[in-house]
């Protein structure tokens, strides 16, 4: 058993900057980041667009709110968000005092570009490999600080909790399988969005929910599940994200007509060059939802790998997709076999980020003392019901730092022995690991079949649109491939990097936040942002300007409950884009 | 087209066998489909004993780095179809002791990569509240392609001399170092220095260049070596000139 003040789990954007949150803020604390890959294999490494932070002259942080505000359809709580646009600014100069090569005017101040509902140019990049460089930057900045413990390639299965407080995690090191219970004075849940409970999404292999999961079991609430974005461009086999800045340098949707389709859907009139917040540069859940509409129409172009628009980039030239979008013409080149600068894109609508996660407040706290969350596995929420391109790096900066320092300031008041019922949930987790791995050898299911049964189900159930009978029927199928996930089979009986063993931890993660999405999607009887209810296409504010709290009842089953969104300076109101 | 194509990959489990051995699987043989698609199919489909490490799939993680029909590789940027008819050999990149099957062991890489100091290190820092430090685009160009390092470790892999002294820095490592150093942010570069010409720096490395015909990511290290040969070298003989100067 060891013993460090602080354990973050999850080594991307948010974790390493909580981590050095904790280090800045108390550099006496023992602070540690555990995380299933080394941290610049995580996902924050695919973002591409950019990080939103005024810093023009002419920008406002009312104006960064209030496209945030009615991005999310008014389910964001507004003293969250007045928090995250005021500190934005600060913690992107700081990644730039750490290093990170944002574009630059050529005055050799940072570079700003427009991006999707938002209204003034505020959209920091370093190219289109924002996330890249960024985590890269975290990454080798943190190297310095030595005191930071790295747990690479350990993957936490449970957070230990007694009287409704955390005091650290068992995990398990991957080249050894070794099994270790980790205590600490606070943790702090890091581990990103859960993309991979769908079956088409930009998400990496590793975005499993994992946290999400973890939290929920150890009785953490989790908030506003039933917002899952669905970014309208992918590219049709891989899902391989084709950045937002795409469109925000001017690349228009096409339908199969060529048709600028959007004008279509109350999103404004075309125009030659990028008008913000109109058309191609509307927000993400209105995109994905007009294409759906195109699909019915049938105005879509059928593929091997699904129905499919095209992004028109070819009359932006070589010379600025080179610029601004070497990645996304990379990309193209290598997995589409397509130059953009001569041909149209294929993409398509996929799964993306998920708005919802383990229910914190500002400070990253959530239900359980010692327990705090921070990016993109949390929901504060700034996002609401819609999360806008390039809020969320910034978001795991922001309340990366913010959790990272009340977690400091919690561990630092209470360095004292763990409770002995703490040390025998340890023991009873290696029991309960070695035991899984013994009767499921014994198992007939493919793990694969599980997953993929569970992700069409996903799809068919909670996808851009949803209705009553399709979510009862998905809870339905998911009791049914729970069961069968008991008979999951495990062949690989070794100790040493054993990737089927962590599948089927992984799978179970995403069957936990699977039920949790559907349970909170089923009782949501109202259309909001990415939550589309044919049954219910309308808005309700009077039912529902609430967040969904879900938690996990001592039978496994879920409770879905409400909490008012705070409201500070902008009433619930229309959203409006292109007019 | 062929439906199928053969995947012959190296297996090595530590408590079965003493030495890696060959296992032939057949995988469908699509248009698109990358050499990992062929093997994310053998683990879901024929055997889930396989282990590789894989996480984005569109080649800037570093994770899936992989010895395909001999050349260092992203098993996720390498497609099947190019090999046509096969059979395409998969191995665990060379020059680094083997955990698993394809799963490779690179804490030396990680141990080393501190040493090089990779992150701004000024004598003053300004305040946050100051705002950023001016960079113009020309600035950002000197060291730019050297911060696009995902640390994947084909280099390494592809390096002859790390294949004979595993003590030297390696390519990655030096290219990161480089990248702070020609940073105009940075004034680490004295501090670097030591570690950088030192007999497991860049003075032991040959020029072969095999580092930068691997790097997926257009990085060239042996350039940056190269480069820093040369800062080294006109400081050694600045140092004879004047010994006391600091700089």
């Amino acid at each position: 058993m060891s013993f460090h003040d602080v354990v973050v789990i999850g080594g991307g954007g948010a974790g390493l900057r909580a981590a050095i949150a904790v280090a800045e803020t108390n550099p006496a604390l023992r602070v540690a980041v555990i995380s299933k890959v080394y941290p610049m294999r995580s996902h924050t490494v695919s973002a591409e667009g950019g990080a939103a932070a005024v810093a023009a002259d002419d920008d406002t942080l009312d104006e960064h709110a209030y496209d945030t505000v009615s991005g999310s359809d008014w389910l964001c709580d507004q003293d969250a968000v007045e928090a995250f646009v005021a500190e934005a600014p600060r913690e992107l100069l700081r990644l730039e005092h750490w290093g990170c090569p944002w574009s630059r005017q050529p005055d050799g101040r940072i570079a700003v570009r427009a991006f999707g509902g938002m209204k003034n140019r505020r959209t920091w990049f370093a190219a289109d490999r924002t996330g890249f460089h960024l985590l890269h930057t975290l990454f080798q900045t943190a190297l310095s600080y030595s005191d930071i413990v790295r747990y690479d390639e350990w993957y936490v299965t449970k957070i230990l909790v007694d009287d409704g407080r955390a005091y650290g995690v068992v995990a398990i090191e991957l080249s050894t399988g070794r099994i270790e219970t980790i205590t600490a004075g606070a943790v702090i849940v890091c581990t990103g969005g859960c993309g991979r409970v769908y079956p088409f999404t930009t998400n990496a292999n590793i975005k499993t929910g994992d946290g999400m999961a973890l939290a929920y079991r150890a009785g953490a609430a989790l908030k506003d599940m039933e917002f899952v974005q669905y970014h309208p461009t992918g590219l049709p086999f891989t899902g391989i994200l084709i950045t937002e800045a795409a469109r925000a340098e001017g690349g228009w949707l096409l339908n199969k007509d060529g048709y600028r389709y959007l004008q279509d859907y109350d999103l404004g009139t075309p125009s030659p060059t990028p008008v913000l917040r109109s058309m191609e540069l509307g927000p993400r859940d209105r995109l994905s939802q007009a294409f759906v509409h195109e699909l019915d129409k049938g105005r879509t172009i059928d593929t091997p790998y699904g129905p499919i628009v095209n992004l028109d980039l070819r009359h932006l030239g070589a010379k600025l997709i080179d610029a601004k979008l070497p990645f996304v013409r990379e990309l193209c080149s290598k997995y589409q076999n397509i130059d953009p600068v001569k041909e149209l894109v294929p993409v398509r609508p996929v799964v993306h980020y998920m708005m919802g996660g383990i229910h914190t407040g500002i400070r990253g706290e959530t239900s359980l003392e010692g327990l705090y969350a921070a990016g993109e596995v949390a929901c504060v929420s700034i996002n609401g019901a819609n999360r806008l391109g390039s809020n969320s790096l910034p978001e795991c900066l922001v309340f990366g730092n913010r959790a990272g320092r009340a977690a400091a300031v919690h561990a630092g008041r209470y360095r004292h022995a763990v409770p002995p019922a703490i040390e025998a949930q340890g023991r009873d987790e290696v029991r309960r690991l070695t035991e899984d791995l013994t009767r499921h050898s014994e198992g007939h299911e493919r793990i694969a079949d599980i997953r993929t049964e569970m992700q069409a189900t996903m799809e068919n159930g909670a996808g851009i649109y949803r209705d009553g009978d399709s979510l009862a029927k998905a809870a339905e199928q998911l009791e049914e491939l729970r069961s069968r996930y008991t008979h999951a089979a495990i062949d690989d009986h070794s100790t040493r990097f054993n990737t089927e063993l962590i599948a089927l931890l992984e799978l179970g993660f995403m069957l936990d936040v699977a039920e949790s999405i559907i349970a909170c999607a089923h009782r949501r009887e109202e259309s909001r942002g990415a939550h589309q209810r044919t049954d219910f296409p309308a808005r309700d504010d009077e039912r529902f300007l609430a967040h969904s709290l879900v938690r996990r009842q001592p039978d496994g089953t879920s409770r879905v409950t409400y909490l008012p969104v705070t409201i500070t300076r902008w009433p619930p109101g229309e959203r409006v884009y292109g007019r | 087209m062929a439906d199928e194509i053969t995947l012959e990959v190296a297996r090595y489990r530590p408590e079965l066998e003493s030495e890696p051995v060959m296992e032939s699987f057949q995988v469908p043989l699509r248009e698109h489909w990358a050499v990992l698609d062929g093997l994310t199919y053998v683990k879901d489909q024929l055997d889930g004993t396989l282990s590789f490490r894989w996480s984005c799939r569109m080649g800037i993680c570093g994770s899936c780095g992989m010895t395909v029909n001999g050349e260092p590789q992203l098993s996720c940027a390498t497609f099947l179809t190019d090999y046509a008819p096969g059979p395409v050999r998969v191995e665990p990149l060379r020059n680094f002791p083997v955990i698993r099957d394809l799963v490779i062991d690179i804490d030396d890489f990680m141990t080393k990569l501190p040493e090089v100091k990779p992150w701004i290190i000024r004598d003053v820092h300004s305040p946050v509240e100051e705002g950023e430090y001016l960079q113009t685009p020309q600035e950002l160009d000197e060291y730019q392609q050297f911060s696009m390092c995902i640390n994947c470790m084909l280099c390494y892999s592809a390096c002859p001399v790390y294949s004979l002294e595993p003590d030297f820095i390696g390519p990655a490592a030096i290219a990161l170092a480089q990248r702070y150093n020609l940073d105009s942010r940075d004034e680490g570069a004295e501090e670097r220095r030591a570690v950088l010409s030192s007999p497991e720096g860049i003075w032991a490395c040959t020029f072969v260049g095999e580092c930068s015909a691997a790097c997926p990511k257009g990085v060239d290290p042996a350039g940056a070596i190269q480069r820093y040969k040369l800062t080294a070298a006109t400081r050694s003989i600045k140092d004879l000139l004047m010994p006391r100067s600091r700089r």
